[in-house]
Formats: structure tokens, sequence, C-alpha cells
């Protein structure tokens, strides 16, 4: 199908932006719009208007600092899969927008975008709450900071007011002594995921676990933090017993069933994909030498 | 207000090497644009919300699905679709692209309907890459998994892209 009709802008500032959005009902923000054109298309949504940030300059960069990574709402994911330094304060960027989609796609659609965009099958979303990260967002009343656990209210649904633009978002840096893994199950190479899972592990200075903490994608309405730490903390890091992080997120996750997987499938999942990222990261968090 | 919002913009675009101008509506999707506008009927429209890849184009280069972009998005932007990938001959011919060559050469078709966006995505995939280096399993499933194609179960396909990185290596050698 083809999108119902609507009005076009293309700004060439963030206030330019907000001026539109502010003056028309029903107005929308379009980025890289890999999310948002197929809505369109499939009528699931018919704005008024499309407030078109591609030709705004100055928010297509990635800020690497020694706190975090901060990318601006033009920058794709590709562009993201591709940087270096990011990768370095961050290994968790790298290693999700890889599972994003097809490189035609991550050619196009922005990271930021998909954060805004709040899809709890987006991997994005995921990895700003594992890594505690927030995003900046300009509104009639200035510039401010929402951090994750504010923004997501449900399934495509953030707290922001429809005339706001998310100028980009802040990743911080991958802790001292700790590793990162993601991993998904789709049914297709690219496909949404089934389940996904992006962990986080810390060791002690004594290379005991410290802390374990895992995200997942298209598990529950919004993205969660869950803490494993409970069910390896203090072990030395070789004889961790992943399996009982694996077994205890599967009892803190609330899955639903759809045509794709039923509910328990993807509880099982959750605790098959827990072990495997959790070992992963581990060997990464004690130097990669076990 | 100082933003023109409109439900119409007239496109200026490159495609294929020509200078191509279409007045659209905001509306209209660049693989609706090049199909009906400018007669590119080359770029085939299969699921028309991004999961089948047979619209992909190039567009600065880059492969993108054309069904997820709006026309007056790409407004002085370079495009390029299947019928830009073969080159002159200079006697008045043309010569197939190294990937049209392979898919060819390894019976990489069988209905058609998915092959320009394959053509699309391996050529700018090739050609990305160092020539010189032996393509990869890894690589090649890369560049065929993010297009459907219910015909041929992708193992010709996949010979084709092998086929087509082995002539470019030695073209490039």
């Amino acid at each position: 199908m083809k999108p119902a009709p609507f009005r076009y802008a293309d700004p060439r500032s963030v206030p330019e932006a907000l001026e539109v959005l502010a003056a028309e009902e029903g107005a929308k923000v379009l980025a890289g719009g890999q999310s948002l054109l197929p809505l369109l298309s499939m009528r699931l949504a018919a704005p008024t208007t499309l407030v078109d940030l591609n030709r705004v300059p100055g928010l297509d960069t990635v800020e690497v600092g020694g706190d975090g990574v901060r990318v601006g709402a033009l920058v794709r994911h590709a562009g993201l899969l591709a940087h270096q330094g990011a990768a370095r304060v961050q290994p968790l960027l790298a290693r999700a927008t890889a599972n994003v989609a097809h490189p035609a796609i991550r050619n196009r659609g922005t990271t930021v975008g998909s954060i805004a965009h709040a899809d709890p099958a987006g991997e994005m979303t995921s990895v700003l709450a594992l890594t505690g990260g927030s995003v900046t967002v300009a509104s009639s009343s200035g510039t401010g900071t929402v951090g994750w656990r504010d923004l997501f209210v449900g399934p495509l649904e953030t707290s922001l007011p429809g005339a706001a633009v998310v100028t980009s978002a802040f990743f911080p840096a991958l802790p001292p002594r700790s590793g990162t893994t993601f991993a998904e199950v789709a049914r297709r190479k690219g496909d949404y995921a089934v389940c996904g899972a992006g962990v986080v592990v810390t060791l002690d200075e004594d290379r005991r676990v410290a802390a374990v903490r895992a995200s997942y994608v298209s598990v529950g309405l919004t993205p969660e933090v869950h803490d494993l730490t409970d069910a390896v903390a203090g072990s030395p890091v070789e004889k961790a017993d992943w399996a009982a992080a694996g077994a205890l997120a599967r009892t803190l996750v609330e899955p639903d069933g759809d045509l794709h997987a039923s509910a328990d499938y993807r509880r099982l999942l959750v605790g098959v994909l827990t072990e495997r990222t959790l070992a992963d990261a581990a060997v990464e968090a004690a130097g990669g030498s076990e | 207000m100082t933003v023109s919002v409109d439900t119409e913009r007239t496109v200026r675009l490159t495609v294929n090497g020509v200078p191509r101008e279409a007045t659209v509506p905001a509306r209209r999707l660049l693989s609706d644009a090049l199909r009906h506008d400018l007669g590119l009927t080359g770029t085939h429209v299969g699921c028309e919300h991004g999961v089948c890849g047979a619209c992909t184009v190039l567009v600065d280069g880059e492969p993108v699905r054309s069904c997820l972009v709006l026309a007056v998005q790409v407004d002085g932007a370079s495009v390029t679709t299947v019928e830009g990938l073969a080159r002159e001959d200079h006697q008045g011919g043309q010569v197939l692209h190294p990937v049209q060559e392979a898919f060819r050469e390894c019976h990489a078709l069988q209905c058609g309907f998915c092959t320009p966006g394959f053509l699309v995505t391996i050529a700018a995939g090739l050609e990305a890459r160092d020539a010189a280096e032996e393509i990869t399993e890894a690589e090649v499933d890369d560049l065929v998994g993010g297009n459907l194609c219910r015909c041929t179960g992708y193992a010709n396909i996949k010979k084709a892209v092998r086929h087509a990185a082995a002539t470019m290596r030695d073209g490039a050698a």
C-alpha cells in the first residue's frame, strides 16, 4: 500500500524543525524512516506532516569521550557499526548494531531514530537501557536530558511531547574489568529477533564476579535491565555458574507470546542466550584469557 | 513560518548518470517515482515495507530500499538502478556488470522478480570490498541475506556472488 497523503518539510535547523512540529498538529519527525515508512505504507500511522531532519547540519556526528559515546540523530546504524572509537569505549554499540536488520536498512536507519521509535523488538532501546544511557531532547521549552527509565512508556510510545526532537543519545562507557556481548535468535538472518540478549559482566580486582546485568529484545513491552548478580556473586570468573544466571533471568522476565514464538519459548531463549552471552562476556571481562 | 511545508515538490536527481526531474506528491516513494514518474521499471516493488529487498537501489553509492525512502528526500542525490549497472562498450552496445554476467553464467535467477534488488545490492557490496581478497562464505551470506528469493533456494545466487568476486579479482589483478 501507499502512505496516506501528508505534507513535507525539510528544515535546516533544529529550531526550524520545532517550529514546524509546533505549528502542524499531527506532525511527526522523520530521520532514517526505516521503521516509520513501513508504518505509513501499512497505514498504521497517518501523520499530517513529516518533518525531515536529514538536511539539518551537525546531527550526524559520533562524539567519543572517556565517559561514553554521544550519537547524533542522523548517525546511521552502519556509521556506528563501523566507528572504531565508539567500539573501544562501548563495545556493545557495534555488537548490537550488527544485529540491526540488513546492510541496506542500516545504511539509512538511524540509531537515535530507532530509540525514539521505542519498538520493544529494537536492539538499540535495550542497549540504551543496559548501558544506563540517556537522550538529549530539544523542545520549545529548551534542551534537556531524559534518562532511559523516563523515556520508554510502552511499545512505540515515549514520554516525549509531540513537538520535540531527540538530537542525540548518550551511551556511557563500559566500566573497567567488564565484558559485554550481544546475541539474538531470529527466524531469518537480519530479521526481527524472536529474542535478543545484551549482557554486561563486571569483575572485582580479584577476578571474582561483582555485577551481572542483562537486557532483552522482543521481551516485555519496554526495555528493562535485570540484575543477575545474585546467581553468581563472588564466584571466581572461571568457575561462575552462568547457567544459574540464565535460570534466574528466566524467572525475572515476562515475555508475551505471538505468532512467531510462545511466551514459554521466549522464556527458554532468555535462559539460553543469557548463559551463552555471559560466558563470552566473562572471557572479555577477564581480559580475554580464560 | 520560514520553513516551507509542501504537499508537492519538484525533485531533481541524477539517475544512472542522467539528470532527471519530476514533480511528485510528498508521499511518493522513491520506488514509485523511479517506476511511474521516470519510467524506469527495472526496479521491482515486492513487499513495499522493506522486507523483500527487490526495490534496492543505490543512493549516493549505498544500497537502500527505495520503498523506504521518499522521493522528496533524494532531491539532489545520485541514484543508480539496475538499468545503470551495465557499462557502455563504446561500440554502441553495453557490457554487463560482472555480477549480471555471473547471474547469467550461474543460472542465479528463475522468475527474475527479485533479481534487480540482488544485482544492485551485490554489485555495490563487491565494489566496496578489496577485490584482491578471497571472498568468505560469511561475506556471501551477508550480501544475499537482505533479499528474498522464493525460486532459487539461493544456492545459485551464492555461486554467482563467488563467480563475480572471482571475475572482479582477476580484473583487479
